[in-house]
């Protein structure tokens, strides 16, 4: 069982080309990078607002206010990961008003160290999501996700539907590295619990089941 | 390696940035501890089904419109000038 491959690393001396003659005025330069990302930022937005609406207006605010700000952008940093943080920001802004009655930032949802840990741990059939229609499954995986905490949807998104680095993550959502380390680990944990409802093996009574939370590796 | 243990590591050797001798340690103990293989095995699948699902695609007809408006929102708004964002 090995690493879990990155799928996106654009060349990012063309995305600094681009975004420096859109600095200058080119418009079909700025164009150019709404093409490149837009789907990224429209994917980022519905999985953290869970509204396909906001999202869309996500997508146009997150792109206006970069191009109204591009100015300010610091050339240091990958573009994309200062998009995203604008996508985020505005997405999360979004969510407090559709959601008034909740405080939602990315600092809430820490509860207590033992709300991730496995429970279950039975094992999955082998290609779980063949057992779905891709109706059915984008339903499943949208509604568990939904049922995470947005702070942990945030950074699972960018990190692992994404592909951000974890320093990016962290840049983005101006977290430290061991506080994405830990959302990530919780959400990962969580949404793999919350899936195995759907994805378990259906024979029973191969007596494997238990807590490893408990247990130092009893068989 | 303990079955904690394990858990605290399990995103660095999902990420592949764990040491060589953290990452022999804790595939040992994959090797006899069925409970953290699984765990591990299921896990990664989570993130390979999220990863290759297609969650959330911006259609093709919805994404041009986006567009344009994104772009001609830009253009009213080079017209007025800076203090417009």
């Amino acid at each position: 069982m090995g690493a879990i491959q990155n799928k996106l690393e654009g060349p990012v001396s063309e995305e600094l080309a681009l975004v420096q003659a859109a600095k200058r005025g080119d418009d079909s330069a700025f164009e150019e990078l709404v093409r490149r990302y837009d789907r990224n930022v429209f994917r980022i937005a519905q999985h953290i607002t869970q509204n396909r609406e906001d999202a869309e207006d996500v997508v146009q605010e997150a792109f206006l206010k970069a191009y109204g700000n591009l100015a300010q952008f610091q050339e240091q940093s990958k573009f994309y990961t200062w998009l995203v943080r604008i996508a985020v920001n505005e997405a999360l802004m979004k969510l407090r008003r559709r959601k008034p009655e909740r405080t939602v930032s990315l600092d809430e949802d820490i509860k207590t160290e033992d709300d991730s840990l496995p429970r279950e741990i039975a094992d999955w059939s082998p290609n779980p999501e063949q057992q779905y229609t891709q109706a059915e499954l984008r339903e499943i995986l949208s509604k568990t996700i939904q049922g995470l905490p947005p702070g942990f949807r945030t950074v699972f998104v960018l990190r692992d539907v994404e592909g951000l680095s974890t320093e990016e993550t962290a840049a983005a959502l101006e977290l430290s590295v061991p506080a994405v380390k830990s959302r990530l680990l919780r959400a990962r944990l969580q949404l793999r619990e919350r899936l195995g409802k759907y994805f378990q093996r259906r024979e029973s009574g191969n007596g494997k089941n238990g807590d490893i939370a408990s247990g130092d590796g009893n068989q | 390696m303990k079955c904690a243990e394990f858990l605290h590591e399990l995103t660095n050797y999902l990420d592949g940035v764990l040491d060589d001798t953290t990452k022999v340690e804790l595939e040992n103990h994959l090797s006899w501890c069925h409970n953290c293989y699984v765990v591990c095995d299921t896990t990664k699948k989570t993130i390979e089904i999220y990863r290759d699902s297609q969650l959330y695609e911006l259609p093709d007809d919805l994404r041009g419109r986006l567009r344009s408006a994104i772009m001609v929102k830009c253009q009213q708004q080079k017209k007025r000038g800076p203090q417009g964002v």
